[in-house]
């Protein structure tokens, strides 16, 4: 183990970084000292320098914050990193340090190629390119020692990593690098300097091929860098959405603050067309927020005193003024940040095979390659030494260890960004390859397929003259009736009232008769709301609206009667209506081949009215909370993989228990828990885009793990001649160092293609 | 020709020895306070040994301008991680049964093994 001193120094020789920390405690000019003090004391640190007005600390040197953070606890006081900032900070600390490599790269390119081209072209248009004079010997010795040049200078990175590698007992894509061309060039450095020691028609050098394999490697990794970082812009674009001010209220006075010094419950100020900084709730002011960056809702939402705004999304119309109720990394948009980060690093399983041939495949590679070169030279004709050194030199050359090691990353990277610009977050890479295969879809009715509140649907008034013969005043008198009951149905009628304004009277000698309904006196007239069966014990006559009250009921209403001094004034219906886009949602799994199910505790004939309004034809009833599990259970036992559709609370055994649990969330609850896959935007067609964007990463991965397997089970044994003996065919060592840097090039764009698919359209 | 072929096989025997028989050596975290440092194209130490059943961290410093050498991920923890370039990174494992857990960079050409117990 390194000791702490060792640690200080090995850190102080690295690039120094300057970070920042927000100090909160410190409440007088001698706690400077005394923070500065403990921070210099963090191995790895070699300047600290706090600002006592702004209450920051600007830390120069390579120590993670974390360390930061313990020794200003140590010391007595808080510190926090301020979060907005550093997401936006490290992506662009990372866009800097790539830009830089591939500057890097594409420098370390030239310099090869310019040796290399001209060298090539000499081969190709002089022909062998051997050794027999004195003056070839003296001229190939200046090549060689120029090879050397750009090996050390474009390819020193993969020397010094095979070097290390070696020195580990492990092997990568380094290794075979370097012993392809160090084999090349010491064979063609022993043909110049030692002739007589190779036999005469084995006196090629290939110090062409040295310089082309290192300038076309550093290519294909400048293009393979730049492709990688399109694969992230989406996490990119999330970033991007967090504010970089707020507007806080202090003291009475609007100021304009970075986002990480926003305080929990600070008044923030958002006028229109500003991102929402931080998550909080309407104080003052109405206004309409732009949640599609979230949620992939394309309608604005309107939004008014006591509802919640969330971080990134777009204030549209109003200026309000929100109480701060999430701050720094405990907003929606730092978590959802967070969660996809994580998702984008996760792997399915289909990626275990290429896992487990990559941990063995360097060597293997190694291993063919000796063998082929002993294949070579006991039965390959005349030069057999030459062609053999070839031979295991394209082999080390061609194989792509990368091709395979990246093929299921860069595509679960994409899918999961693309699967979040739809309001799809996905937990991580298993749950994106089960979603995939996805045969039967259960859907929990309320919250899920419909709004989950129940509301007045419709008002059929009856005349029956008493005053009551206006669609405004029955719901007033119902609502007013109604107010001091439990039922869940009798709050959709005063939500309903109050929607419109009315105002409700006090209600005398109200009583409730369970099963039935509810009267009671207001405003001097007797009322009876409730069951057909009710009415008749009370003489009132229903027939005339009993028609009415059926077709209700075939239509998933509730039909309740409203009778006022014995006569029917009106039914009332109460439904939980199917949010809109339900029904073609739902078309759209059917269109895939899923067999779409919907759980319901309602009862039978509300169950059965909605699955027929939605399309749905088999549905389970009257099932408890805390059977639901047992329908998955059943379906998983009928052979099915099973994913299931609810608010993620209820309904969280269920959810655990299917292969895929899909929680409707409302934007603010990121990430819930139980749930494998978050729908942000709280409807179902983020149901059939998360399985789209599933289904299309998983074939995305199948051909870039097919492509991969292909080009080295074909490459590797072309590479070693097995043509040869049919064909006269030997790959040269410049072909095999373009196809092999431009393996891993394809996987990525083959990848980045996934950012161009419309989940909408499948 | 005997010769080298018998020179062959050596190799290859060779090969198998070193890079899949061979155990090297470990780095013991004493105080829950140990350094890897991720440079061309390993970890150094590749092999770290934590005690059992203590939560313990481990400090990642990234010097490798690689992109492969971005993500660390502990499968077996359900850890995956970006490292920053020339910045310390702790990484805050739990208390864990003995047994062998490997890291790994997105690609699994960089490779560590965390040993945990004796």
């Amino acid at each position: 183990m390194m000791d702490h001193a060792a640690h200080a120094k090995h850190g102080s020789a690295q690039q120094a970084k300057t970070q920042e920390l927000l100090i909160e405690g410190a409440g007088c000019a001698s706690c400077v000292g005394k923070i500065e003090k403990a921070l210099q004391a963090v191995a790895g640190v070699e300047r600290a320098e706090m600002n006592f007005a702004a209450r920051t600390v600007a830390v120069t040197g390579t120590a993670a914050a974390e360390s930061l953070i313990q020794a200003v606890e140590n010391a007595g006081y808080n510190a926090t990193v301020p979060a907005a900032e550093s997401d936006e900070a490290l992506m662009d600390e990372k866009e800097a340090a790539d830009l830089k490599y591939y500057h890097r790269l594409l420098w370390e390119m030239t310099i090869a190629l310019l040796l290399g081209v001209p060298l090539m072209i000499y081969g190709l248009v002089v022909g062998e390119m051997t050794v027999t004079t004195t003056g070839e010997r003296i001229a190939w010795l200046l090549v060689g020692l120029l090879t050397m040049g750009v090996m050390f200078f474009s390819g020193k990175h993969f020397y010094v990593g095979a070097w290390k590698s070696f020195w580990n007992h492990s092997a990568n894509m380094d290794t075979l690098i370097a012993l392809g061309t160090g084999t090349a060039w010491l064979y063609s450095m022993a043909v110049v300097t030692f002739p007589e020691a190779v036999p005469e028609m084995a006196r090629h050098v290939y110090f062409e091929a040295t310089a082309m394999i290192i300038g076309l490697i550093n290519l294909g990794l400048a293009l393979e860098l730049k492709a990688r970082g399109r694969t992230s812009l989406a996490i990119k674009r999330l970033i991007g959405l967090q504010a970089k001010t707020a507007r806080v209220i202090r003291d009475g006075k609007e100021v304009d603050i970075a986002i990480g010094k926003v305080l929990l419950n600070d008044r923030v100020r958002i006028r229109p067309g500003e991102k929402i900084p931080v998550d909080g709730r309407v104080l003052e002011g109405r206004t309409s927020v732009d949640e599609s960056m979230l949620t992939g809702e394309p309608m604005p939402v309107e939004k008014n005193a006591g509802d919640e705004l969330v971080a990134g999304t777009l204030n549209k119309t109003g200026s309000v003024v929100i109480n701060a109720t999430r701050v720094g990394k405990d907003t929606a948009l730092a978590r959802i940040i967070n969660m996809v980060k994580r998702a984008q690093n996760s792997k399915p399983p289909i990626g275990r095979l290429a896992d487990v041939i990559s941990g063995y495949f360097v060597p293997v590679v190694m291993i063919i390659a000796v063998l082929s070169a002993l294949a070579w030279l006991n039965f390959g004709p005349q030069p057999a030494l030459a062609l053999a050194m070839v031979a295991a030199t394209t082999v080390l050359i061609i194989a792509c260890p990368c091709a395979l090691g990246l093929a299921t990353p860069m595509s679960v990277m994409v899918g999961v960004g693309k699967a979040a610009e739809a309001g799809v977050l996905i937990r991580n890479g298993e749950a994106l390859q089960m979603a995939s295969k996805i045969t039967a879809m259960l859907l929990d009715k309320t919250g899920t397929i419909t709004l989950g509140a129940p509301k007045v649907t419709s008002v059929h008034v009856i005349n029956a003259g008493e005053g009551a013969d206006d669609e405004e005043v029955i719901l007033q008198l119902a609502a007013s009736l109604e107010a001091g009951s439990e039922h869940p149905l009798a709050a959709a009628i005063v939500e309903s009232a109050k929607e419109r304004g009315l105002t409700l009277t006090a209600v005398d000698r109200f009583t409730a008769i369970a099963g039935y309904g509810v009267e009671g006196v207001v405003e001097g007239k007797s009322l009876l709301f409730g069951n057909e069966k009710l009415m008749r014990e009370r003489a009132v006559h229903v027939d005339e609206a009993i028609r009415v009250a059926q077709n209700m009921a075939a239509d998933a209403q509730t039909p309740m009667y409203f009778a006022v001094n014995g006569q029917l004034a009106a039914v009332i219906a109460v439904a939980d209506p199917i949010k809109e886009d339900s029904i073609a949602a739902i078309k759209r799994l059917q269109h895939n081949g899923i067999r779409v199910l919907m759980l319901t505790g309602d009862n039978r004939d509300t169950a059965e009215a909605v699955a027929k309004k939605v399309g749905i034809t088999e549905f389970f009833a009257e099932v408890l909370p805390e059977d639901k599990s047992k329908k998955v259970a059943e379906l998983q036992a009928q052979g099915e993989i099973v994913g299931m559709t609810g608010d993620g609370i209820n309904d969280a055994p269920a959810l655990a228990l299917a292969n895929v649990g899909f929680a409707i969330g409302t934007g603010t609850d990121v990430a819930i828990e139980s749930a494998d896959i978050t729908l942000m935007r709280g409807s179902l067609p983020g149901l059939a885009d998360a399985i789209a964007v599933s289904k299309a990463t998983l074939r995305n991965i199948k051909q870039n793990l097919f492509g991969a397997f292909v080009y080295n089970m074909a490459g590797v044994p072309l590479a070693a001649g097995v043509l040869y003996p049919f064909f006269g065919i030997l790959l040269s060592p410049v072909i095999a160092g373009a196809a092999m840097a431009f393996s891993s090039v394809t996987v990525v764009t083959n990848a980045n293609r996934l950012r161009l698919f419309k989940a909408q359209e499948h | 020709m005997l010769f080298i072929n018998l020179l062959g096989v050596l190799l290859i025997v060779a090969i198998v020895w070193w890079f899949w028989l061979y155990k090297p050596k470990t780095s013991s975290a004493e105080s829950g306070n140990l350094l890897i440092t991720v440079e061309n194209g390993v970890y150094q130490p590749a092999r770290v040994r934590i005690a059992t059943g203590k939560e313990t961290s481990i400090t990642f410093l990234r010097k490798d301008a690689s992109p492969c050498a971005e993500a660390l991920i502990f499968p077996d923890l359900d850890i995956s991680e970006e490292l920053p370039l020339d910045r310390e990174k702790i990484i805050r494992l739990p208390a864990l049964q003995s047994g062998s857990y490997p890291f790994h960079c997105q690609m699994k050409m960089y490779k560590g093994e965390l040993v945990v117990g004796e």
